[in-house]
């Protein structure tokens, strides 16, 4: 028992701390490729793989600038707001058949509310900071939270209904071949909206680098800037293996070994997440609210009369 | 740890790991890095012309009613979850079927009436 919970836990942190990275660097050599340039090749030698490293080395000597005006301690606990939700979410994800650190008997629903704290972290920064970029980029957090929290919620709720339970390992057991056109919709829908609540391209309106500035971020220096940034990769992750083990099946698959699995079907949606950010530019905001609330909610309310129907009948 | 809530000792413990991975990244950085602030570094950044007015600057919220909606199928969409771990169990079937698209009916009519007030329009 005591052995499960600390190997469990070392490879919750290991998954927490090493994958964000791997997917960092894959982003910075896929989107150059995707637009005909190198990416980084200096660091470490072989096609730049210490970058991110040598970024963190970086991160960590860099002067601490608060801003004179700042609300000093939520500006200074923000990064934190952001990011721990993303480790505790993964407590309830299981890697393996009977692999899971903690199977909650609400996990579904665990997973849902701990996700919505971290979005919080980046309205802290964005009121905190004092800054008309970041109050901007701030709103347009909060805005997008709560347009696309609601498909979040319902696509969710399907694959739930689906298997009967809440609890995530006991939904990847329940899963079957047929739930993959079965449940399509939703997971489409879970994964887009997931995106959103992570404020990536194409819905980085909140952030918006060109315009607003990073938005939330734009006091932030050093160490507390790069644990936003490792919040939205590990972010990234999350996403990935949520919708890989609620849509996608987790561990099942033919002939490897089922951690193997969930790590390839995780692996690929965050493939997919950047294959996403160098394919369409970033929506509107009025275009982004309006994706949420008149095409995919509709399309949950749909998958979930279609759960239903097939649920009851079969 | 056992029962009910001695799972939630566990992930009460996992989120003191993430609070002590954050204080010791600070902290970390608190040990490397120089600190010599100056008026001018701890202006607020406005592209580097001096700030105008304060940063909470009024601005007018224009998704106060994307909130009301939230707020209220935010509410609906909590009470989903009991309802369908158990709406295929024996004796309900059709019966919960047919409460389930009563409540989609209910949702997709408050949508239709917010579309057609035009809340979903910014522009």
């Amino acid at each position: 028992m005591l052995l499960h919970v600390v190997l469990s836990f070392a490879v919750i942190i290991v998954v927490f701390l090493v994958l964000p990275l791997i997917v960092g660097q894959t982003e910075h050599k896929v989107m150059a490729h995707m637009q005909s340039r190198l990416g980084p090749m200096y660091a470490g030698g072989f096609h730049g793989w210490a970058q991110l490293i040598a970024d963190g080395v970086k991160f960590a000597q860099k002067e601490d600038v608060i801003p004179a005006a700042a609300d000093r301690r939520v500006f200074m606990i923000a990064p934190g707001v952001a990011l721990v939700p993303y480790l505790v979410v993964l407590v309830v994800i299981p890697f393996d058949r009977d692999f899971v650190a903690v199977d909650l008997d609400l996990g579904l629903f665990f997973v849902l509310a701990v996700m919505g704290v971290g979005v919080l972290g980046a309205i802290m920064a964005g009121w905190a900071s004092a800054n008309k970029y970041s109050v901007l980029g701030g709103m347009r957090a909060a805005a997008q939270l709560m347009s696309y929290e609601l498909p979040l919620v319902l696509a969710a709720s399907s694959v739930a209904m689906a298997a009967g339970t809440l609890s995530i390992p006991g939904i990847v057991e329940a899963w079957q071949w047929w739930w993959l056109p079965w449940q399509a919709v939703g997971g489409v829908v879970f994964f887009v909206a997931g995106l959103a609540e992570l404020r990536r391209p194409p819905f980085d309106m909140p952030i918006a680098e060109s315009e607003i500035i990073m938005g939330p971020m734009t006091e932030y220096t050093g160490m507390r800037f790069a644990l936003f940034m490792l919040a939205e990769y590990a972010g990234i992750v999350v996403l990935s293996f949520l919708t890989a083990v609620l849509f996608l099946g987790g561990w099942h698959g033919p002939f490897l070994p089922g951690w193997l699995w969930t790590l390839l079907k995780v692996f690929a949606l965050a493939f997919v997440v950047i294959w996403l950010r160098v394919t369409y530019p970033r929506l509107r905001e009025d275009q982004l609210q309006k994706l949420a609330w008149v095409v995919l909610v509709p399309l949950a309310l749909g998958q979930l009369a279609l759960t239903g129907v097939v649920k009851v009948l079969l | 740890m056992d029962g009910y809530f001695g799972s939630y000792v566990l992930v009460a413990a996992l989120f003191a790991i993430g609070v002590a991975i954050v204080a010791g990244a600070l902290m970390a950085n608190r040990l490397l890095r120089p600190t010599r602030p100056t008026p001018e570094k701890l202006t607020t950044y406005e592209c580097g012309v001096d700030p105008v007015g304060e940063g909470w600057a009024q601005s007018q919220v224009r998704y106060y009613v994307f909130t009301y909606l939230y707020v209220v199928f935010a509410v609906d969409a909590v009470f989903l979850f009991p309802w369908a771990t158990v709406f295929d169990a024996p004796g309900y079937g059709l019966t919960t079927l047919a409460e389930m698209f009563v409540f989609l009916g209910f949702i997709a009519l408050g949508i239709v009436y917010a579309w057609r007030k035009r809340v979903l329009t910014w522009t």
